[in-house]
C-alpha cells in the first residue's frame, strides 16, 4: 500500500522541479524536458535512479527521467553482452515500448481526429 | 521586453508597455508548483495502479511491469489529446502534465494531428517529433555518453 504514497509523492516532487525550471528559469518546457531526461541518464550513471525505482514505483517510472534512466539500462546491459558496440546496439532496447507506442497511437490520432485549433 | 528596446519606444509606447506589464496577471509559482505537484502526484498513482494491475493479472515482474504501464499512459495520452481534452488540461496543470511520459506522448499526438493538414508524409511524418526530438536527441546521446564512460572504467577496473 505504502507504494502508492510515495509515487505520488516522489512524481509529484519531479513534476514540481519541472515546473520551477519553467516558472522561476523561464525555460521552455522543451527545454524542461531536455534536462531532465538528460539528468534521469547521469543519475543512472551515478547509480542513483533504480534505487529510486524502487522506492517509488511508478513515481520514478512514469516521468520522463525514466526515459534517459531506461536508455543508459538497456545500453549498459547490452554492453555487458557484446562490449563497446552494445551501447548502440542496446540503446532503445527497454525504452522501445514507449517510443514505439507513443509513434503508433501518435500516428493513429493523426488519422482519427481532426485539428480543434 | 530587453532594455535596449525600450530605449528605442517613444514614451506614450513606455507607458502603454508599463500599464500592460501591471496588468498582466501574475503567475504564482507557488500556486502553480501546488497545482504540478498534484496533477503530477495523480499520474503516477494512476501508473503504479496499471503496473500492480499487470503483476497482478499477467504475471509481470516488478522491472518488467514498467513497460506496459509506459505503453497504457501513452494510449491514454494520445486518446485524451485527441479528443483535444489534454491540452485544455495542461493549461492549467503546467508541469504536472508535462513531466510524465503522458506529457512526450501528448508532444507528439499533437504535432501529429495538427500538421496533418500538410500531408501523411510531410505533415504528419515530419513534424511528429518536431516537440519529442529534443528529447530523444538529447536522452539518447546522455545515455550514450554515460555508458561509455561506465564501461570504459568498469573494463579498465575489471
Amino acid at each position: 500500500m505504502e507504494i502508492y504514497v510515495w509515487a505520488f509523492v516522489v512524481g509529484g516532487l519531479i513534476c514540481v522541479i519541472g515546473q520551477i525550471l519553467l516558472d522561476v528559469a523561464r525555460l521552455t518546457p522543451a527545454h524542461v524536458m531536455t534536462i531532465l531526461v538528460v539528468s534521469g541518464a547521469v543519475l543512472g550513471g551515478f547509480g542513483l535512479y533504480d534505487p529510486l525505482i524502487d522506492f517509488a514505483g511508478a513515481g520514478a517510472t512514469v516521468p520522463i527521467t525514466s526515459f534517459g534512466n531506461s536508455l543508459l539500462r538497456g545500453a549498459l546491459a547490452e554492453a555487458d553482452r557484446s562490449g563497446l558496440v552494445g551501447i548502440l546496439t542496446g540503446i532503445f532496447e527497454v525504452t522501445s515500448a514507449g517510443i514505439s507506442a507513443a509513434i503508433v497511437f501518435g500516428f493513429m490520432a493523426a488519422l482519427l481526429f481532426k485539428s480543434k485549433g | 521586453m530587453s532594455n535596449q528596446k525600450k530605449k528605442t519606444l517613444t514614451p506614450v509606447q513606455q507607458e502603454y508597455q508599463s500599464f500592460a506589464q501591471s496588468r498582466e496577471p501574475k503567475r504564482s509559482v507557488v500556486h502553480n508548483c501546488f497545482t504540478a505537484f498534484v496533477v503530477g502526484g495523480t499520474i503516477c498513482l494512476l501508473g503504479q495502479f496499471i503496473q500492480n494491475f499487470f503483476i497482478w493479472q499477467f504475471g509481470f515482474t516488478k522491472e518488467t511491469a514498467g513497460n506496459p504501464t509506459v505503453a497504457v499512459l501513452i494510449f491514454l495520452a494520445a486518446l485524451l489529446t485527441g479528443l483535444g481534452v489534454y491540452d485544455h488540461f495542461a493549461q492549467w496543470a503546467g508541469a504536472g502534465t508535462a513531466v510524465p511520459v503522458t506529457g512526450f506522448a501528448n508532444t507528439i499526438a499533437s504535432a501529429a494531428i495538427e500538421h496533418r493538414t500538410e500531408g501523411f508524409v510531410l505533415g504528419v511524418g515530419g513534424n511528429m517529433f518536431k516537440l519529442a526530438g529534443p528529447v530523444i536527441v538529447f536522452g539518447v546521446f546522455s545515455a550514450f555518453v554515460v555508458a561509455l564512460i561506465k564501461t570504459i572504467l568498469t573494463s579498465l577496473g575489471g
